[in-house]
């Protein structure tokens, strides 16, 4: 077999799983999005009133927060992954909790990665809002809350694009939650690929195993679906960044 | 002649940069006050300072007989609204800029729309209501911060060069509504202005500002014919050198 008849080979097989809606792969699909989904929104809803208490609130060891939120941007998956991982082992400090190898573990995971992220680009959004528009706020009668809520309006494109970020970084990560979630699957076999149904399998972590395999065709198609769901959301954000 | 504000020894610098030294004046409810000066001497700073948008560096700021100082500042701030020199847009539609101070007050729905559609009118904008505001035109959005700053009825209106942007035709306009909003309402109104034919035209009382003081502060008709300080005659005239 030629390399492109492998390739070609290889991507018919992939489309017939993807369009048969193959279970197996619809499950790692699954898990992926739920667990990226549940960390996003729980990111957001820490994130948003984070980056509001920072614009507006003077409270000490505000500089000591900035800095970790900037560092935290930055942070390695796999350094987060370990970090993680200890916490939650049976004689970590959070053993108790009893989640290694589970969603909720990669869920957590998740969500100390883009938390920071989520924050910074949205304190960036608030931080454009020009000063004079805060200042019409209180003119016209507004109090403090009336402003931070104005502010929320005139950043919301941002602040969309910091959620779409995070989304998109959480869907591709892939070191984190290899590591807390250990790439679970049941076992048995399904559709006639991989192995039974997703755990903790997602489609990043999906793809580093099969391709270990030799499983090309079953890695193609979770890689074409892996792109089709950052690209989409990189054109949301892209369109409401253009909004702005 | 009822106080609206008092300012007493007020000074303002900004770092090291003395801006305003040593202002004493009374202005009185219902009247039209004028601040002139060259550009750049503090009138908008003075604005911001009566709006409580600043805090003076030294002295007293008295509002209807209370220290600034000591009130609650929201308490003020929401008897009295400022048109910006350079407005400040929110981006939403027209109508929701200019109902903006009645939503935060919460007036009803009804009574919102009747005031907004009153207030698009009166400046020339009727029709409007649903456009993007950053798609006015310069004078168009001018207007609509004019409609936005009245529309609640402020007891003190400050405005701060507020025609700069406009045709004669909408100056005259502008120029109308002020004096409408004072005779009718009884609102004060404070303004800050380059303009002498405007503040001519509409103003009860002028202070004349100069290096950051306040050199003379008279009725429109002495300013204009018999100024006391020889500065405020050559500024009037346009033969101050700056
Ligand atoms: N926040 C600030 N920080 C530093 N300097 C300031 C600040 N606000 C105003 N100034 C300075 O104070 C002085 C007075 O400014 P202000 O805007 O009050 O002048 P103005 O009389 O309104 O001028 P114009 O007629 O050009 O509008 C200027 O020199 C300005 O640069
Ligand atoms: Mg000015």
């Amino acid at each position: 077999m030629s390399s492109a008849e492998f390739l070609v080979q290889g991507f018919i097989k992939a489309f017939e799983l993807i369009f048969s809606l193959n279970p197996y792969i619809v499950s790692i699909t699954g898990v992926s999005v739920r667990v990226s989904g549940t960390a996003t929104l729980l990111a957001t809803l820490t994130a948003i009133p984070l980056a509001f208490a920072i614009s507006f609130i003077h409270f000490r060891g505000k500089q000591a927060l900035i800095t970790l939120v900037n560092t935290g941007m930055g942070l390695p998956p796999v350094f987060v992954g370990l970090f993680v991982f200890l916490m939650i082992v049976p004689v970590g400090p959070f053993g108790f909790l009893n989640i290694v190898y589970t969603k909720e573990a990669m869920i957590l995971a998740q969500y100390i990665l883009i938390t920071p992220i989520i924050t910074g680009i949205s304190l960036a959004a608030i931080k454009a809002v020009p000063k004079l528009i805060i200042e019409t706020v209180y003119t016209l009668g507004g109090t403090e809350k009336d402003a931070a809520v104005a502010t929320l309006k005139e950043a919301r494109f941002g602040i969309i694009t910091a959620v779409l970020a995070g989304f998109g970084r959480a869907l591709a990560e892939v070191g984190a939650i290899l590591i807390v979630g250990g790439n679970i699957a049941h076992t048995g076999s399904v559709g006639g690929i991989g192995e039974g149904l997703s755990e903790t399998r997602t489609l990043t972590t999906a793809i580093t195993s099969e391709t270990s395999k030799g499983e090309i065709s079953t890695s193609i198609a979770l890689g074409i679906i892996l792109i089709s769901l950052v690209l989409s959301v990189n054109i949301m954000a892209n369109y409401f960044q253009r909004r702005d | 002649m009822k106080e609206m504000f008092r300012i007493e020894n007020l000074s303002k610098s900004f770092g090291n940069k003395k801006v305003l030294q040593n202002i004493n004046l009374k202005i009185f409810t219902g009247e039209i006050f004028a601040f002139m000066g060259p550009s750049g001497v503090g009138k908008t700073t003075m604005l911001r300072l009566l709006n409580l948008l600043e805090m003076p560096t030294t002295g007293k700021l008295i509002f209807n007989g209370n220290d600034t100082a000591i009130l609650q500042k929201n308490n003020v701030m929401s008897r009295m609204s400022m048109l910006f020199q350079r407005p400040a847009i929110f981006n939403t539609s027209v109508f929701n800029n200019i109902a903006y101070s009645l939503v935060i007050r919460r007036v009803d729905k009804k009574t919102i729309e009747k005031k907004v559609i009153d207030a698009l009118d009166l400046v020339g904008l009727a029709g409007c209501e649903k456009q993007k505001s950053l798609t006015l035109s310069g004078g168009e959005a001018q207007r609509m911060a004019f409609a936005r700053a009245i529309v609640f009825k402020p007891d003190v209106l400050l405005l701060d060069e507020p025609t700069a942007n406009l045709d004669p035709a909408n100056v005259a306009k502008i120029e109308e509504i002020i004096r409408k909003i004072r005779s009718e309402l009884g609102t004060t109104i404070i303004m800050a202005s380059h303009n002498i034919h405007q503040v001519r035209r509409i103003a009860d009382r002028v202070g004349i500002l100069l290096n950051g003081e306040l050199i003379e502060v008279n009725s429109k008709e002495q300013i204009f014919t018999h100024p006391f300080d020889a500065r405020s005659y050559a500024f009037i005239n346009g033969e101050f050198i700056y």
